[in-house]
């Protein structure tokens, strides 16, 4: 039931054999784990799949920001990475005059928002200009470990597929960790105890199947 | 807006919204504790110590003892203190330094409820009359934080003082003996937000409450010590609901004390 | 002399070369990014990781790596003689050449401007603090995903009644002749963190780092059981 689980510091292979990956390092030609992971191969190249850690933005990743703080021309917003990134007016969807941008965004609301650009020193700045971007206004947010984002949403997204049907809520996952649920009465609850089961036994398989079962299950 | 860190205003208005339904983020009913353990003498090096877990917070409570000098006004009587540490260890908002107007707060409400319902015979700790007392240390270390540290700081110092010792044998007093204590009061918080009011918040009901209020009461439901908090109201209604609904509230916690 | 050890048998039974008994549990708060729970021999440890998250106030942040910024902290009641809280010389200098033993494994260029933020909370202390302090810490940082080389491990030998013995306890510490805590990471066996005081010759110092080195390995061994025993609980 378990996927093989490395450590930091933990040998993977001959520098010669593989390719080092993700989440691995060289050392005396050696290839390393560089942290507590998923051991996957993939073609020639060797990774570990992180199975905790903050979230690592990188561009083009949808994501469920919380404003900090509405500034002259931009807002500073918390995608929960180690930086906050900002959000031009020009990036917003909205037409906005110099100095009101409280008008539109306040601290403490939320938005959905595409990483744009990343610089070296990791400042980051978003958009808002791309299809699923939009203020929150409603429905609730939980947060899980950004590095279980890939097994809530599945295969083809088959995971959230699941929950879905059985729930009957709106679900949207945002890369960092972020989940924006709206459900019918009553079912929130199912809905976020599935998706803390997903978090706490990401690294095992048939996890689907388990998934469906409990929601079948407590549908009666 | 909130004493421990940033909340989203979604996070807000659901809350509120499940409020006016009846509902807790949680689950719970408003008058449900979350799941509470107690674990007795954990530490070899304090004189009397538990750890309390009220669902995923989580207090360490260590009593020491040591001799000094009694307050002039009361020469005939040990004394005791209180302190609550909120270390960067429990909450990423938690920051090192000296103890924050917070962490006063607490440690003063649950000293307060211990020293009024006479829980420690502070009568019974003297060496030397006028000259040489026990002090009674009592301190609270949060290890990690959800919620509710009133109740969970003082559940912890009860449970902590009810099995400490007097270390006679490490000052050649002769035979280490009993902590000389009463009946343990019981502390229970409620907090208020939108027209709802719940026992026992967890961090998310914290950060959204516009007003809290603990009260401790001792074996007769009487009341010992009284702390309302925060910038919004209550009215009295209000107040002397939440003191009924402590009452209940207080016996099945001390039957978890007793045991 | 002759008080500690009788017939090549410590105060509490155990052989020059045995450590004490050690319980780790890796990821045992809720909040935090990664935790640990440690007890070895008397000592009771709870250590916390936050991080990486953006270092605070900005001109401590620093633009080609991580900070690594590991707290000490003695509870009042872990000791004795009750310890007055926050820090004192002690415990700032276990938190400084702690954070500078750490750092020595992780890869903090993939983190400009941020910090990694270590608590190390001693509940209850038997002597040999600081190495299950490390100990916890390097776990507590496996668990939180921190990118490393290896997962540092700490241990300490000494010298008592003129035998060089490992992991010394209380009564050793305060009647021995040295005491000598080291940190490495097990698998190259570099060493991150070197202490010693008392009295050693040239060649009692080498036996003793040499059986510190052995211990720590044994103890490496307990960390890596916890941390995947924590990921194979499964319903």
């Amino acid at each position: 039931m378990i996927r093989q689980i490395v450590l930091p510091g933990t040998f993977l292979a001959e520098a010669g054999s593989k390719k080092a990956g993700k989440g691995t390092f060289i050392e005396n030609n050696a290839i390393y784990s560089a942290r507590l992971g998923i051991l996957e191969e993939r073609g020639d190249y060797i990774n570990v799949i992180p199975l905790s850690g903050a979230y690592e933005p990188s561009i083009g990743d949808t994501v469920i920001g919380i404003v900090e703080e509405a500034m002259r021309n931009a807002w500073l917003i918390d995608i929960n990475a180690p930086y906050p990134a900002l959000l031009g007016v020009e990036e917003s969807p909205w037409k906005i005059n110099y100095g009101e941008t409280a008008k539109y965004l306040k601290a403490g609301e939320m938005v959905i928002a595409v990483i744009a650009r990343i610089d070296e020193a990791r400042n980051i700045e978003l958009t808002m200009k791309s299809k699923p971007c939009r203020k929150i206004e409603d429905g609730f947010i939980i947060e899980i470990q950004p590095t279980k984002v890939p097994r809530v949403i599945g295969k083809n997204a088959s995971m959230l597929s699941v929950i879905k049907k059985y729930t009957g809520c709106w679900i949207f996952v945002g890369q960092n960790g972020r989940i924006w649920l709206k459900c019918p009465d009553e079912r929130l609850g199912l809905a976020i105890e599935a998706i803390r089961k997903i978090e706490s036994e990401a690294h095992t398989v048939g996890l689907t199947q388990r998934i469906e079962k409990m929601l079948r299950d407590r549908n009666g | 807006m909130d004493m421990f860190g940033k909340i989203s205003a979604v996070k807000k208005d659901y809350l509120l919204g499940l409020a006016k339904e009846g509902k807790r983020v949680d689950g719970r009913g408003f008058d449900e504790y979350r799941e509470i353990t107690i674990e007795r003498n954990v530490i070899k090096n304090a004189e009397g110590s538990a750890k309390v877990k009220i669902g995923n917070t989580m207090v360490m409570a260590g009593i020491k003892l040591e001799i000094g000098e009694p307050y002039p006004d009361s020469p005939e009587e040990g004394t005791m203190t209180t302190s609550v540490e909120l270390p960067p260890l429990a909450s990423p908002e938690f920051e090192p330094g000296p103890p924050t107007p917070d962490a006063i707060e607490i440690a003063r409400v649950i000293d307060r409820g211990i020293r009024e319902s006479e829980y420690i015979h502070l009568d019974k700790l003297v060496v030397e009359p006028g000259e040489k007392v026990w002090i009674v240390f009592i301190d609270i270390h949060v290890l990690d934080y959800d919620g509710n540290l009133f109740d969970a700081g003082s559940l912890a110092a009860s449970a902590a003082l009810q099995n400490a010792i007097i270390p006679n044998e490490r000052h050649e007093l002769g035979d280490n003996a009993p902590l000389p204590v009463g009946k343990p009061p019981i502390s229970c918080t409620f907090v208020k937000f939108g027209d709802s009011i719940v026992v026992d918040p967890n961090l998310d009901e914290e950060q959204v409450a516009e007003a809290r209020f603990t009260v401790a009461l001792d074996e007769n439901g009487d009341i010992r010590a009284t702390q309302k908090g925060l910038a919004g109201s209550f009215t009295l209604d209000e107040i002397k609901n939440n003191i009924n609904r402590a009452r209940i509230h207080a016996k099945n916690i001390r039957k978890l004390l007793e045991e | 002399m002759g008080e500690l050890i009788k017939n090549g048998i410590r105060v509490d039974g155990r052989k020059p070369d045995e450590l004490r008994r050690i319980k780790i549990e890796a990821g045992v708060l809720y909040r935090a990014d990664g935790s640990c729970y440690l007890e070895w021999g008397g000592n009771k440890i709870l250590a916390a990781v936050y991080g990486p998250r953006e270092a605070l106030p900005r001109h401590i942040q620093d633009p080609t790596k991580a900070l690594v910024n590991a707290r000490y902290n003695m509870a009042s009641f872990s000791v004795q003689e009750r310890k007055r809280p926050g820090p004192d010389r002690r415990s700032t200098e276990i938190s400084k050449v702690t954070s500078e033993a750490l750092e020595a494994v992780i890869f903090t260029e993939l983190f400009p401007r941020t910090t990694i933020d270590i608590n190390i909370e001693v509940l209850d202390a038997e002597a040999g603090t600081r190495c299950a302090g490390i100990t916890a810490a390097a776990v507590a940082l496996a668990d939180a995903g921190i990118p490393m080389r290896d997962i540092p491990v700490a241990c300490a030998a000494g010298k008592v009644d003129g035998v060089v013995v490992l992991d010394l306890t209380r009564e050793e510490d305060q009647g021995g002749e040295a005491d000598l805590p080291i940190a490495i990471a097990p698998r190259s066996e570099e060493i991150l963190l070197l202490q010693m005081d008392g009295h050693l010759t040239y060649k009692e110092f080498e036996e003793a780092i040499e059986l510190a080195i052995k211990g720590a390995k044994q103890v490496s061994k307990l960390q890596k059981e916890a941390l995947m025993r924590k990921y194979k609980k499964v319903e």
